[in-house]
């Protein structure tokens, strides 16, 4: 086993579902000749051909609209937004072409939307977003944003196999930074499973993609003060893997909701609610949150880093809720 | 009258003739059947009617083969009928009962059928279907299937956003798509001319290089015979027609609309012109048709329709249970998707895929507007005969989706078709 990177380890999934199955085509801007702006097609289009690996005019609406057509005929196409921030621009044909057609009128759209998301490499306020909750409000859609290697490639491949239409995030922070031996070949990580990354009994911390570092740098320095921090990497937004997230609240009694996401509408509000309906009698604190402020993302250095979270901020946070 | 020009050059067949004069009258009859529903506050929601248009849905959806596509918008109930989907379906759609197509999730024409009658349902935000029957046809033409997918927009749904990448990215793939613009001069309240600054929405095809037609939608030979051109065009693969179909909405956006804001002057030059009782006309005059063989197709159509309208009133509406249910296929055992090929899979995957990236596209971006000198776009096109030997072919082109061996089956000339000039100029012309 060799480390490889974030990045790589989207290539390979790619590849490697590409080889596998003539179903599955690429489609999106500068994805062929170029291979992708990040370079996670790097290749593809030599190995594939023009056929499989689609150059498209700079038209989001279009690449959905054509991804999901070429569905409809029995292809798995994945369509890559150059920069996931204009997933927007699609958003009509997403959310209500796509999403409805199970539940309307019995035609799956089995198609993985792709892209770079998320701050921390001074993109600007339209290359940085985490737009995940515009979409987490769509019943028909699934939501999957990885914060490991080894997540990102097996949950790319268990995208591209799924039957229904999978919004699947790649942090652009990680892409390059983050190094993991991974198993060579096949596998693949279900979908709606969360991760526990590091077990506690004082507090639980709810993370996902970037965030979970910060989260784990954290719980490191939280642990030299005694205070043993249970992170769980959620992986998957839609589904929510509940059960992942009571048992260990049930166990702590306590939970942090880190997300690189802005404060109001977040996930955390919505795992709030799970937990006040479901956990009300195990909660010995209020549900925290540490979030981006509810701006949107700025570009200079200076005013990115107070935008984000951070470990300390997290520290802070779960000192805080440990005292209850 | 142009309409006859028309009418003279075609060589349809008698049972050709009387196929769409059938299905044009079944459109209207399915249509009439929902009004007196609606009225029985037997309908749950809205009634989009396409009085006046059914010459239109009729004659292009006629054009196809049965392995060809559709995307209908929610007037084509005509096209539907073609495609052969039973009245019942329609029937049981607009009352939201459980035996519906879509068991009562959706109403009116919003569904569709992926498995045999290859009909992907509208969608009431216009345009978006363009981009998807596009891709339709680009998974076709991947898959070897050799289908062209049809669908239709208003003058109000050539003015979105996705209309233009739709068709762009149709015209840059050169897809098989055939696009029918019905342009009934009125998009819910607001006449086209306060819309589009254009005399014909045709002349939207050139922006994209496109060969297009305008023919007058009322006349049900001139509107089959250019959707019939246009479809083996496309299935030849000079990439996507628009065609202009010139038309009127003779009844308000929906049943609650009497369309007070319509001219007088207008509803009436168009009420002369029913599609129904000019093609009646012409069939009679041609000895297609005669009384008795009119009064056949009545009472066949009347008898089906009785049949298929007792069934939706006798069919339950769904348990209220089933509103949580489906919202994801569950896997292989709920959809089995597998493509049908129609061609070697091993062409598709490496050794024999692999390509040298091209960098220069041949061609590109030298479209003619709506003439038949279209741009020969796309990675691997064959050119016109002039610069083929202009240009040296890379070798990488052998195996691209676009390749075409021969040359268009079809040769007519065919740019814009006369339509009649009042027509075209009609009271809401300018």
């Amino acid at each position: 086993m060799t480390a490889i990177t974030f990045l790589e380890a989207i290539k390979q999934a790619l590849f490697e579902e590409m080889a596998a199955d003539p179903r599955v085509v690429l489609i999106g801007e500068d994805v062929g000749v170029y291979g992708g702006a990040f370079k996670t097609s790097e290749g593809l289009l030599e190995k594939f051909g023009w056929e499989r690996v689609i150059d498209t005019p700079i038209s989001e609406s279009a690449i959905i609209g054509a991804a999901c057509g070429m569905s409809y005929l029995g292809l798995r196409p994945v369509a890559e937004m150059q920069f996931i921030d204009f997933i927007a621009c699609c958003f009509n044909q997403l959310t209500n072409f796509v999403a409805k057609g199970h539940y309307l009128w019995n035609a799956p759209a089995p198609i993985v939307v792709r892209g770079p998301s998320g701050g921390g490499v001074h993109g600007g306020p339209f290359h940085s977003a985490n737009p995940e909750m515009y979409f987490l409000h769509t019943p028909g859609l699934k939501i999957v944003y990885p914060s490991t290697p080894y997540d990102a490639k097996g949950l790319l491949k268990a995208s591209i196999r799924d039957n229904n239409p999978v919004l699947f995030f790649e942090h652009k922070f990680l892409y390059r930074r983050i190094k993991e031996e991974i198993p060579a070949g096949d596998y693949i990580v279900p979908l709606g499973k969360a991760a526990v990354r590091r077990e506690g009994k004082h507090l639980t911390i709810l993370s996902y993609a970037a965030m979970m570092y910060t989260s784990l740098e954290a719980a490191e320095a939280l642990a030299k003060e005694g205070i043993e921090v249970e992170v769980i990497d959620l992986r998957t937004l839609l589904p929510l893997d509940e059960e992942t997230i009571l048992q260990s609240v049930k166990k702590t009694n306590k939970c942090l909701v880190v997300h690189e996401d802005t404060k109001t509408g977040g996930i955390a509000g919505e795992i709030a609610a799970i937990l006040a309906e479901k956990a009300f009698h195990d909660m010995d604190g209020p549900l925290m949150r540490v979030t981006s402020l509810d701006t949107p993302v700025p570009y200079a250095p200076t005013l990115e880093e107070a935008f984000l979270p951070n470990a300390k901020k997290v520290f802070t946070a779960a000192k805080e809720l440990a005292r209850f | 009258m142009p309409a006859t020009e028309t009418r003279a050059k075609t060589k349809l067949s008698r049972q050709q003739h009387l196929d769409l004069y059938y299905y044009m009258r079944l459109n209207r009859e399915v249509e009439e059947t929902m009004t007196k529903l609606f009225r029985q506050n037997k309908i749950v929601g809205g009634l989009y009617s396409s009085l006046g248009q059914e010459a239109i849905s009729v004659g292009t959806a006629y054009a196809l083969e049965k392995r060809d596509w559709i995307a209908p918008m929610i007037r084509n109930i005509g096209a539907l009928l073609v495609k052969g989907v039973p009245p019942r379906d329609i029937f049981t759609q607009h009352m939201a009962k459980y035996t519906s197509p879509t068991k009562g999730k959706d109403g009116t024409s919003h569904f569709g059928d992926l498995d045999h009658l290859h009909i992907i349902s509208p969608i009431s935000m216009l345009g978006d279907l363009i981009p998807v029957m596009t891709g339709v046809a680009m998974a076709g033409r991947y898959l070897g299937q050799k289908i062209v997918a049809m669908t239709w927009i208003g003058d109000g749904g050539s003015s979105t956003g996705v209309f233009h990448e739709g068709l762009n990215l149709a015209a840059s793939q050169k897809a098989a798509l055939v696009l029918i613009l019905e342009n009934n001069l009125w998009a819910y309240s607001t006449p086209v001319r306060r819309q589009v600054p254009l005399e014909n929405l045709a002349d939207r095809a050139k922006a994209y290089g496109i060969s297009s037609y305008i023919i007058d939608g009322n006349d049900a030979v001139a509107v089959y015979t250019a959707a019939k051109d246009a479809v083996e065009r496309a299935r030849a693969g000079e990439g996507p027609i628009l065609i202009e179909a010139k038309t009127f909405r003779r009844r308000g956006h929906a049943q609650h609309d009497p369309a007070e804001y319509v001219p007088a002057e207008q509803r009436e030059f168009w009420e002369k012109r029913d599609p129904i009782t000019l093609y009646e006309k012409f069939l009679m005059d041609e000895k297609v048709l005669d009384a008795k063989g009119k009064k056949e197709i009545e009472e066949k159509l009347a008898a089906l329709l009785d049949k298929e309208r007792e069934f939706a009133e006798g069919s339950p509406m769904p348990p209220p249970e089933f509103a949580a249910e489906g919202v994801y296929c569950t896997g292989p055992e709920c959809h089995d998707l597998q493509p049908k090929w129609e061609r070697d899979v091993k062409e598709l995957l490496p050794p024999k895929s692999c390509v040298e990236p091209v960098w220069t596209v041949e061609g590109f971006g030298r479209g003619k507007s709506s003439s038949r000198e279209n741009a020969p776009i796309h990675f691997g096109d064959t050119l016109q005969t002039s610069e083929q030997a202009a240009v040296e072919k890379p070798p990488e082109r052998a195996s691209t989706p676009t390749k075409r061996e021969t040359k268009p089956a079809v040769k007519t000339p065919v740019k814009k078709k006369p339509v009649a000039k009042s027509a075209a100029r009609g009271k809401a012309g300018r």
